[in-house]
C-alpha cells in the first residue's frame, strides 16, 4: 500500500488554552516560592523604599507648591540615591529575565517537558502558561511596590495624592509591566532557543547590556553618519536629532524611558532635544501641564510599540517551540 | 473495544536525510505486552512520539484506539499513558503535588483526582512518601511514580520506553512484575527497549527493529524456532571420550547443532528440548555426565544470529 499524506491543512480539535491554568497556577507558585524571587523581591522591596524615602524627605519642604506632589515621589533624587524610576528601569528587566530564563530548557534539563507534553494539552498552552504566569508575578511585585510608594508618599508627605495623580501613576505601573513583559518574552525566547539556562541567561543579559549601555552610542553616531552636519544650521541639528530618536526607539528602553517622561512630568510636550533638556533640567519648564489624555497621545506610539515588542518576541519563542523535537 | 489499540501503516519518518522510522507496519491487539526491541537509535522512540503525536510522520497512517494523534492529540493523549525515558518530575515538589499538577492538566475534578491518586499512589507502593519531595526518590521509586501518575488518568494503553534501564536487578525483576500486573487489569502494554533479556519475560509479542525497520515480530519462542532453528540449546558437560560424545550428541533427532566447547562441555541445538537424550547419548558413549543445562532461547541471541546472517547475507 502507498503511503498516504493527509491533503490540506489539519484542523485540531479542542481548544489550544486547554489547561492554560493549570499551567499558570503551577508556575506562579514556584515563581512566588522560589529563593530566586525572594532574592530579587528584597531588592526591589529595599530599593524602592530607599529612594522614595529620601525623594519625600526633599519634598517635605516644597509641600502646596507643587500639584504633582505624587508624581515627583517617583521621579525626585537625592544624593547618593538615584531616583525611583532610574532604579525600575534598571531592575525591571532583570526581574524578568531571572524569571523566565530557564522556564522551558529548565524542563527539558529535568526531562519533565516530554512527560507534561504527554498529557492532553497543546504545546501552546505551556508556553503562554509559562508567559503569563510570569507577567501575573511581575504584576504583583510591581504593584506591591506601588502601593509600597503610594503609602510612604501619604505617611511621609501627608497630603492625599489628586484623582490625576493616581490615574498618571497607575498608567505608569501598566507601562512598567509592559516594559516587564518585553523582557520576559525575550528571556522566555532564549530559554526556548537555548538548552544551557546558563547560556539563556547570559544571552538576555548580554542584550540587556547592549540596550543600556551601547544603543543609545550607537544611535548618535549612527545619526552622524546618516545626517552629517555641513553648515551647523538649527535644522541640521534637530534633523540629526530626530534619526538619532528613531534609532534610539528601536530599544524599548527608550520606549519606556519615553512613556515613563511623558506620564510622570505632565508639563513634557515633545521628547529630542527639547525632551532631553527637560529631563535634566526639571522645574524651568515653562506652560502649563497637560491634560492626561495628551501626554497618552503623546507615549501612544511607545505604548503600543512596548506591547508589538512583546508579541512579536514571543511569536518567535511559539513558533522556534512549535517546530521543536521533544524527545530527550 | 473493538479493533486493534495500535495501528500503523507504511509509517515513515525522516530527518531530511536520515531515515528515523522506515515504512512501519505494527498491529498491537487490545490486551497484550508487546515489546519494541533494539538498539539505541533504532527508532523505537521515534515510534512512540508518532503514536502520541508528539512528533509528525512524514508519511504513512497512525490510528490509536482508531484515532488519528496527529488530528486528535488531545483525545488520543487523555487515554494513554506516556512515561518517557529517564522519567523526570519536579524535584520541590511532593509526588503528591507532581500528580496533582497532571491531573489538573487531565482535567479531571478536584476531587476525583484526589481519589484517584490516593489510589494509584497505594498501587505503586508509594503511599508512605507520598508526601516527600521526588528529589529524595531512588530510581526505582521515581518509575513508580511513572505509572502511578499514568493510571490516574485510567488509560486503556501505556507506552514505556526503557523502563528498565538504569535500575538495579532487583528492582528491574519488581518493574516487570508491575507490568504483568497492569496487563491483569486489561491495559495494553507497549514496551520499548534495548535490554531484550530483561524485557523478554513479559512481552506477549514483541518486533525487533533494526535501523529504522521493524525486522521480525511474533512471540519470543516463534522467533526463535524461526531464527535459531532449533531454538533449544541444552550445554553437556561430561567426561570421556571427545570424539564419540560428539558423534552420539550430533546424531540426536530432532538436534540441528551439536559442538564442543572445550575438553569436557558440549553445546546441543534442537527443536525441542533434547536433555533426556542427551543424558543417555552421552553415557552409552561412554562418557560420564557431570551436568546438564537448558538454556532457553533468547531474544540476545536471536537478534544477534539474525543479523549476523543479514551481514553474512549482504557479503556474499
Amino acid at each position: 500500500m502507498a503511503a498516504r499524506v493527509e491533503p490540506g491543512r489539519i484542523s485540531r480539535e479542542g481548544s489550544p488554552w486547554t489547561g492554560l491554568w493549570a499551567v499558570v497556577a503551577k508556575e506562579m507558585a514556584d515563581y512566588l516560592t522560589g529563593i530566586r524571587m525572594l532574592i530579587l523581591e528584597m531588592l526591589a522591596v529595599l530599593t524602592a523604599a530607599g529612594t522614595v524615602f529620601m525623594a519625600a524627605e526633599s519634598l517635605r519642604t516644597t509641600v502646596g507648591q507643587d500639584r504633582f506632589l505624587f508624581l515627583r515621589l517617583f521621579t525626585v533624587q537625592r544624593d547618593p540615591l538615584p531616583a525611583f524610576i532610574g532604579f525600575l528601569a534598571f531592575l525591571v528587566p532583570l526581574i524578568a529575565i531571572a524569571l523566565t530564563f530557564d522556564t522551558v530548557n529548565g524542563e527539558f534539563n529535568r526531562r519533565t517537558l516530554s512527560r507534561v507534553l504527554a498529557q492532553p494539552i497543546y504545546r501552546d498552552a505551556l508556553l503562554f502558561g509559562k508567559f503569563l504566569a510570569g507577567l501575573f508575578t511581575l504584576t504583583l511585585v510591581l504593584t506591591a511596590i506601588w502601593l509600597l510608594v503610594f503609602g510612604m508618599g501619604l505617611a511621609r508627605l501627608g497630603v492625599p495624592p489628586g484623582g490625576e495623580e493616581v490615574a498618571r501613576s497607575l498608567l505608569f505601573l501598566l507601562a512598567t509591566i509592559f516594559y516587564g513583559g518585553v523582557w520576559l518574552a525575550l528571556a522566555l525566547l532564549f530559554s526556548v532557543r537555548f538548552r544551557q539556562p546558563a547560556t539563556a541567561a547570559l544571552a538576555s543579559i548580554a542584550v540587556w547590556l547592549f540596550f543600556t549601555v551601547f544603543w543609545g552610542i550607537i544611535a548618535q553616531g549612527l545619526a552622524q553618519i546618516l545626517v552629517p552636519l555641513r553648515y551647523g544650521l538649527v535644522q541640521e541639528v534637530l534633523a540629526q536629532d530626530q534619526v538619532a530618536q528613531a534609532l534610539a526607539r528601536l530599544s524599548p528602553i527608550t520606549l519606556y524611558s519615553e512613556v515613563m517622561m511623558a506620564l510622570l512630568y505632565p508639563s513634557l510636550r515633545a521628547f529630542g532635544l527639547v525632551g532631553v533638556l527637560l529631563q535634566f533640567q526639571e522645574g524651568v519648564i515653562v506652560g502649563a501641564p497637560l491634560p492626561l489624555s495628551q501626554s497618552l497621545l503623546l507615549v501612544w506610539p511607545q505604548l503600543t510599540g512596548l506591547i508589538a515588542a512583546t508579541v512579536l518576541l514571543f511569536a518567535i519563542s511559539y513558533i522556534l517551540f512549535q517546530r521543536q523535537e521533544i524527545r530527550a | 473495544m473493538d479493533g486493534p489499540v495500535i495501528q500503523t501503516q507504511e509509517l515513515t519518518k525522516r530527518y531530511g536525510d536520515f531515515v528515523a522510522v522506515d515504512r512501519l507496519n505494527l498491529v498491537v491487539e487490545p490486551g497484550e505486552v508487546f515489546g519494541l526491541l533494539g538498539p539505541n537509535g533504532s527508532g523505537k522512540t521515534t515510534t512512540i512520539l508518532m503514536l502520541l503525536g508528539l512528533t509528525e510522520p512524514t508519511s504513512g497512517t497512525v490510528r490509536v484506539m482508531g484515532l488519528d494523534p496527529a488530528r486528535q492529540p488531545l483525545s488520543v493523549k487523555s487515554r494513554v499513558g506516556y512515561i518517557p525515558d529517564q522519567v523526570g518530575f519536579y524535584d520541590d515538589l511532593t509526588a503528591r503535588e507532581n500528580l496533582i499538577y497532571i491531573a489538573k492538566l487531565n482535567g479531571i475534578p478536584r476531587e476525583e483526582a484526589y481519589r484517584r491518586i490516593d489510589e494509584a499512589l497505594e498501587q505503586m507502593g508509594l503511599k508512605e512518601v507520598a508526601d516527600r519531595p521526588v528529589g529524595t526518590y531512588s530510581r526505582g521509586m521515581r518509575q513508580r511514580l511513572g505509572v502511578a501518575e499514568v493510571l490516574i488518568k485510567r488509560p486503556s494503553l501505556i507506552i514505556m520506553d526503557e523502563p528498565t534501564l538504569g535500575l538495579d536487578p532487583e528492582a528491574a525483576r519488581e518493574f516487570l512484575n508491575t507490568i504483568r500486573d497492569l496487563k491483569a487489569q486489561g491495559i495494553t502494554v507497549l514496551v520499548a527497549s534495548h535490554l531484550l533479556h530483561q524485557v523478554q519475560a513479559v512481552c506477549d509479542r514483541v518486533g525487533l527493529f533494526h535501523r529504522g525497520r521493524m525486522v521480525l515480530e511474533g512471540t519470543v519462542e516463534a522467533l526463535a524456532r524461526q531464527v535459531l532453528g532449533g531454538g533449544y540449546r541444552v550445554y553437556v558437560e561430561a567426561v570421556g571420550p571427545q570424539a564419540a560424545i560428539l558423534e552420539a550428541l550430533r546424531r540426536l533427532p530432532d538436534a540441528t547443532k551439536a559442538e564442543a566447547m572445550g575438553s569436557e562441555r558440549y553445546m546441543v541445538e534442537g527443536r525441542r528440548d533434547l536433555r533426556g537424550e542427551a543424558a543417555r547419548a552421552v553415557v552409552e558413549a561412554g562418557g560420564s555426565l557431570r551436568a546438564l543445562q537448558l538454556e532457553e532461547p533468547s531474544l540476545d541471541d536471536v537478534y544477534a544470529r539474525y543479523f549476523q546472517e543479514v551481514e553474512h547475507g549482504r557479503e556474499g
